[in-house]
């Protein structure tokens, strides 16, 4: 265990944290955990998925109590009851799901939960405060726009305002860059660093080394629950061994992937447009294909079309124009069921909502696919429930799906389980093609392992597999070929494995993804390295 | 998590919920529903005594009067042959959360339905007697299926709240039902059809007593069986066919059954339309097999509403349906004879409210430590 | 069949549906459904008949009805926002625990006579403006009048003061109101109790005012699920709920009234012949609502707006992996 203390007496720490203890019903999520924050530093939180992290921070952000242990704030200790109280001793925590309310404008968001104005909103004179305290530290947004009217981005600084109008010392932010392209990463950390510079504290939650080494004054690292280093400046520490304190092992595992033999084009999307939810366009003559044997990747930032290229390729969403075929076959404006019995297999993006039944059992959601056909499923009607159990038994064993038995819900499982069960009723279907939607978003890093191990097998096995993520290096790692998505438009494809250096990939990928077309690119040379 | 909400500081215990991480042993359900039952007992019992009323003899009534002999059971049985019926059809809509609360409305309809069957007249006075029943069960059927295919329709098309829709359609199909007693079909001017031929009357117990005189003066009737055998098809059906599978997918997670390639909207139509043929049923086994005569008062009598609960309290089972409409069946006959006569409808109310609230039992686990909070 | 008298009656009646519309309004607003409101208005009309006979106060007789609604409708608050229940089930339970309620308390009460009602009184001044005077001022009772405060000051309560944003942040999304301290439980309670006590004040409406007396479940007659079904149409806006439900009230009263003269529209009134036929009248306004209903759902579909965000959903706090 690292432990490096550098406050002075005189300066008391922004925020100090001691033996702080939180229990989930089967979780330990924090143990004894020590946290210190000194005044105007950008301190990085880092860890994997389900370290502890945002559970910690939201301790300290008044919306868990703690079981056990102190926090002192500028030096004298605090009991925080609600977020309210952690608010008045100047902490405020940027959400990584948003915390802003989609039919109320931004001022109205600003103002929500304050003291002034006491009871009658008379908004202009708020929107013109409003704009006056985003001037100052560097964040444009219209203050009488309303949230779902904006970007994710702006919305993100919509978030920061909302902090720094309440006065915030302390601002938390948990993995901001998530739902970021790489150019407005910058955008966010010249943010930070102007809020640093005025007095402000920033604590900055990630499980992307390069980020932190590239923002962050000190880092503080934690490991399932437990602190595994305490303040080591971010300037002397070799990404290696931070990796190690994160991880807790040396090596990181290496995909074995074999080179891609493609074959025919399996999946054809043909210059398709389509609606969002809203009425919006959200896809805008996109084209794409697929091979038998290749990955082939999906690259952009969160709400640029990807949810709606996934429903438009399975049938879940209807498109205005253009078309799809798999195998030849049109699938487009059908409907799920075409593709299914067609050999396509998707992995969606929210495993709870749309891939599983949370209070059926592994049997019935296993079954999802394959329950109309023997020997599920007699001429008659009637399901065979003991054939559909001795193939749930069997895909548990397979998959290694760790659950109590085939009867239980799968709402008891672990994330990691519950997606080896969707990925499990998927493959066993022997699909041709696969959609898989962020297959390993939320995912521990021994899942995301497994995950990616199946995704490749797929790949082996000759199907053609599409997909669609916004971990770049998930993406590089797994992908022979990538596409950029930028607001429903393919902006270019690159081709990984081809001779040109991750990096050189990285920098072209982020320009795309920041709505640069490739051909822009070549031309001025960004992307010459290849 | 609740216990944020739900902490209460005590002097050295403190009370914690915890979410189930594990399903509750088998027994535990059941468990659960008997104590909620005990404690609506119980509050209905406060309640009564609050207006005056003597709470263990009102109780140690319903008892004798339901069950006290053959006679009062066989009675009992006639009261929850209905709420079987409604029962089921409550069930199936609530299997794919659709809240069909329009099994009055259907059943009532069922029940005019079987009867334009005999007034009408369809059928002959003459027409043999399983023929003249078939088409009566047939015609209840479709009407009922008819009343609940409106609100599935509207759901499936325009995204119409089935609730109200289905809700609404109860207080139309008594007004129309009035319209023909009172009208049409009515026998010299009284509010009622006149009596149905005995060929278009259920087989009654009664019938057999001079083979089994135990049967002298047992008013169960073919209702009875007709409610058993629609409760083991039911069950077939949500357990053991394709069609329950998906149902039962829409139900806990339509998003997923989209996923799947399941027609939602076409699902919605269907299983209302079979909801509302069980209370049609229902409302024919009513009309045919007790009141031998279209006659809103009795029909409209708030089965379809009691199904609901019974559905609820049984876990939306139909086998167990079958046991709880019994015990319902004697609340309501003990209740005709109980002051104030609102005190069963009361209980049921009750009973409701304590089952829902009793499963969260089920969802959370209740722990008492001594804490130092 | 004078269409003054038809108005000034519909806005009478209706505004028994504009209270128990708009307080399931508030409720819905900040997320809870509370499918209770018939239970609720049998209760409101009960207590307030059965306190006015008692002390012949009908003041003391409304007060007690909305307290009585009220806390009935924490029963629901209870299992909904506590238990986290399913709210149509537990909304289902309350009406019939409320029906149940108000027969047994109720019972013997429709004999026992007349009681003192609220008063009715014309507005000066007001009353004399050509058409609309008579329809809306002229001998209306009090609580008339008080619907037509009521209505603005909720519609400008909900969209332009603190509290009134709250509420909306409550129904809308739920964890962004708590992450900034606004406790959710609390005004889901708070709200839950203010529709109450608004059903309260419509079934209070119906048995010191509008149609004065105790008729057990006939009282009310399905206008609390009317309302319900009004909150949809109304898209949760309480000055559109006022339009609705005055047009309802119109409704009734046109039903009664079509079926007192001999000829209608040049031909003879087949409802004053075969009075049978009236059957069909009585249809309307349930069959209105279900049009309402399609009106108010093509509306949202078309608009891809509708019920506030979280309605139906319990609040858990902290809820992991959301």
């Amino acid at each position: 265990m690292t432990q490096t203390t550098l406050s002075t007496p005189d300066t008391p720490l922004a925020v100090e944290m001691r033996g702080i203890v939180k229990k989930f019903p089967g979780v330990l999520a924090n143990d004894h955990v020590d946290f210190e924050l000194k005044r105007g530093e950008i301190h990085a939180l880092l860890g994997e998925n389900g370290a502890g992290k945002s559970t910690l921070m939201n301790v300290l952000a008044g919306l868990y109590r703690q079981e056990a242990g102190t926090i002192r704030v500028k030096g004298s200790p605090v009991e925080f009851h609600s977020p309210r109280d952690a608010i008045k001793t100047g902490i405020g925590m940027v959400h990584q799901h948003f915390m802003l309310v989609p039919s109320q404008t931004v001022t109205e968001n600003v103002l929500l939960g304050l003291d002034d104005p006491r009871f009658f909103m008379r908004l202009p004179q708020y929107d013109e405060k409003v704009a006056s305290v985003g001037e100052r530290f560097g964040l444009k947004v219209d203050p009488r726009a309303k949230i779902w009217q904006l970007s994710v981005g702006e919305q993100q600084r919509v978030e920061l305002l909302k902090m720094l109008y309440r006065g915030a010392d302390v601002l938390i932010m948990d993995e901001p860059t998530a739902v970021l392209a790489p150019q407005e990463i910058e955008g966010l950390f010249d943010i930070l660093r102007s809020m640093v510079a005025q007095g402000k504290s920033v604590i900055f939650i990630s499980h992307k080394l390069q980020e932190v080494t590239a923002i962050a004054d000190r880092v503080s690292v934690l490991r399932r629950g437990v602190s595994t280093a305490s303040g080591v400046p971010s300037r002397g520490v070799a990404r290696q061994e931070l990796a190690r304190l994160m991880v807790g092992r040396e090596v990181i595992f290496i995909l074995d992937k074999k080179p891609a033999v493609p074959g025919d084009v399996v999946l054809d999307v043909g210059s398709i447009h389509a609606d969002n939810d809203k009425g919006l366009p959200a896809l805008r003559g996109l084209s794409l294909n697929v091979r038998s044997g290749e990955i082939v990747g999906v690259a952009g930032v969160a709400g640029n079309g990807q949810t709606e290229l996934s429903q438009v390729i399975t049938g879940l969403r209807r498109c205005k124009k253009g078309e799809v075929r798999l195998g030849g076959d049109l699938v487009s404006n059908r409907n799920a069921l075409f593709g299914i019995e067609h050999g396509m297999a998707y992995v969606p993006e929210d495993r709870n909502h749309v891939g599983s039944a949370p209070n059926l059992s592994v049997t019935d959601n296993v079954i999802m696919k394959n329950y109309r056909k023997p020997p599920v499923s007699s001429r008659t009607g009637l399901l065979d429930m003991n054939a559909a159990a001795k193939i749930a038994t069997d895909l548990k064993q397979a998959y290694d799906i760790i659950a109590p038995n085939v009867s239980t819900p799968v709402r008891l499982l672990s994330g990691g389980n519950l997606q080896k069960v969707i990925l499990a009723r998927e493959i066993s279907g022997l699909p041709s093609f696969m959609v898989a939607v962020q297959p390993t978003r939320g995912l521990d890093v021994g899942a995301i392992e497994g995950v990616h191990r199946l995704l490749l097998t797929q790949r082996e096995a000759g199907a053609a597999v599409l997909l669609i993520s916004e971990e770049l290096e998930e993406l590089l790692s797994l992908s022979d070929r990538i596409y950029v998505i930028y607001e429903g438009m393919i902006m270019g494809e690159v081709r990984v494995g081809g001779g040109e250096s991750d990096e050189a990939l990285i920098e072209a990928i982020g320009l795309m993804m920041t709505g640069t077309p490739i051909e822009q690119i070549r031309k001025e040379g960004v992307g010459a390295h290849g | 998590m609740a216990e944020a909400s739900l902490q209460k500081k005590k002097t050295g215990f403190k009370i914690r919920l915890e979410p189930r991480l594990e399903e509750p042993p088998g027994w535990f359900p059941l468990f659960v529903s008997l104590l909620a039952i005990v404690i609506a007992l119980i509050l209905g019992g406060v309640v009564i005594s609050a207006v005056g009323g003597d709470p263990i003899r009102s109780y140690q009534h319903i008892a004798r009067a339901s069950f006290g002999d053959s006679g009062v059971l066989s009675d009992t049985i006639v009261k929850a042959t209905p709420i079987l019926l409604t029962a089921l059809a409550c069930s199936v809509a609530f299997r794919m959360k659709l809240w069909n609360i329009g099994a009055e409305g259907q059943f009532i309809m069922g029940a005019w339905g079987a009867s334009a069957v005999v007034l009408a007249p369809i059928l002959a006075e003459e027409t043999p007697r399983w023929f003249f029943l078939f088409v009566m069960a047939l015609a209840g059927m479709l009407m009922g299926a008819f009343w609940g295919f409106i609100p599935g329709y509207l759901k499936a098309k325009f995204n119409v709240n089935e609730i109200i829709s289905s809700l609404m359609l109860n207080y139309i199909a008594v007004a129309w039902v009035n319209f023909w007693i009172f009208g049409v079909w009515s026998e010299g001017g009284f509010q009622m059809s006149p009596k149905f031929p005995e060929n278009a009357w259920l087989p009654r117990l009664l019938e057999y007593a001079s083979a089994y005189p135990a049967f002298r003066g047992l008013t169960t009737h073919a209702g009875l069986l007709l409610g058993i055998a629609a409760a083991l098809i039911i069950w077939l059906i949500v357990y053991r066919s394709r069609w329950g599978y998906e149902i039962r997918l829409i139900g806990d997670n339509p998003q997923a059954a989209n996923y799947a390639g399941i027609n939602i909207a076409a699902n919605v139509i269907a299983v209302m339309m079979l909801s509302g043929a069980l209370a049609g049923l229902g409302g024919m086994s009513e009309v045919s097999g007790v009141v031998h005569r279209l006659q809103t008062s009795p029909l409209a009598a708030g089965y379809g509403f009691t199904g609901i609960i019974v559905a609820w309290l049984a876990k939306l089972n139909p086998l167990a349906i079958i046991v709880v409409s019994v015990f319902f069946g004697a609340l309501i006959l003990a209740g005709r004879e109980i002051q104030p006569s609102g005190i069963p409808k009361m209980i049921q109310g009750i009973i409701l409210v304590s089952l829902i609230a009793s499963d969260f039992l089920l969802r959370y686990r209740i722990r008492i430590t001594r804490g130092e909070e | 069949m004078d269409p003054i008298i038809i108005l000034q009656a519909g806005v009478a009646t209706g505004t028994v549906l504009l209270f128990a519309t708009i307080g399931e309004i508030l409720a819905e607003r900040s997320g809870i459904l509370n499918l209770g409101v018939e239970g609720m208005m049998l209760i409101g009309a009960m207590t307030a008949f059965s306190v006015t006979i008692a002390t012949g106060n009908p003041w003391l007789g409304l007060l007690c009805a909305m307290l009585a609604a009220g806390l009935l409708s924490q029963i629901h608050a209870f299992i909904t926002i506590t238990l986290q229940a399913d709210q149509v089930v537990s909304g289902l339970a309350l009406t019939f625990v409320g029906t149940g309620i108000s027969l047994v308390l109720g019972e013997g009460l429709s004999k026992a006579g007349t009681v003192s009602l609220l008063p009715n009184f014309s507005i000066p001044l007001l009353s004399q403006i050509p058409f609309l005077g008579p329809i809306l001022f002229t001998k209306q009772s009090v609580l008339v009048y008080i619907g037509y405060l009521f209505t603005p000051l909720t519609w400008y309560y909900i969209n332009h003061t603190r509290p009134g944003l709250n509420l909306r942040s409550v129904g809308e999304y739920p964890s962004a109101a708590d992450s900034l301290g606004i406790n959710v439980f609390r005004l889901r309670y708070f709200y839950v109790f203010v529709g109450g006590m608004l059903a309260g004040l419509a079934g209070a409406t119906i048995s010191l005012a509008v149609a004065p007396g105790w008729f057990s479940e006939l009282t009310t007659a399905g206008q609390g699920w009317i309302a319900v079904g009004l909150v949809i149409f109304a898209q949760w806006d309480p000055v559109r709920a006022m339009f609705g439900s005055y047009a309802f009230g119109a409704l009734r009263r046109l039903i009664l009234d079509i079926q007192g003269p001999t000829v209608l529209l040049g031909f003879d009134n087949p409802f004053y012949y075969n009075p049978y036929w009236g059957f069909f009248l009585q249809m309307l306004p349930y069959a209105f609502t279900v049009i309402v209903l399609v009106i108010g759902s093509r509306e949202a579909i078309r608009k891809r707006l509708g019920a506030p965000a979280a309605l139906g959903n319990p609040y858990i706090r902290g809820e992991r992996g959301k």
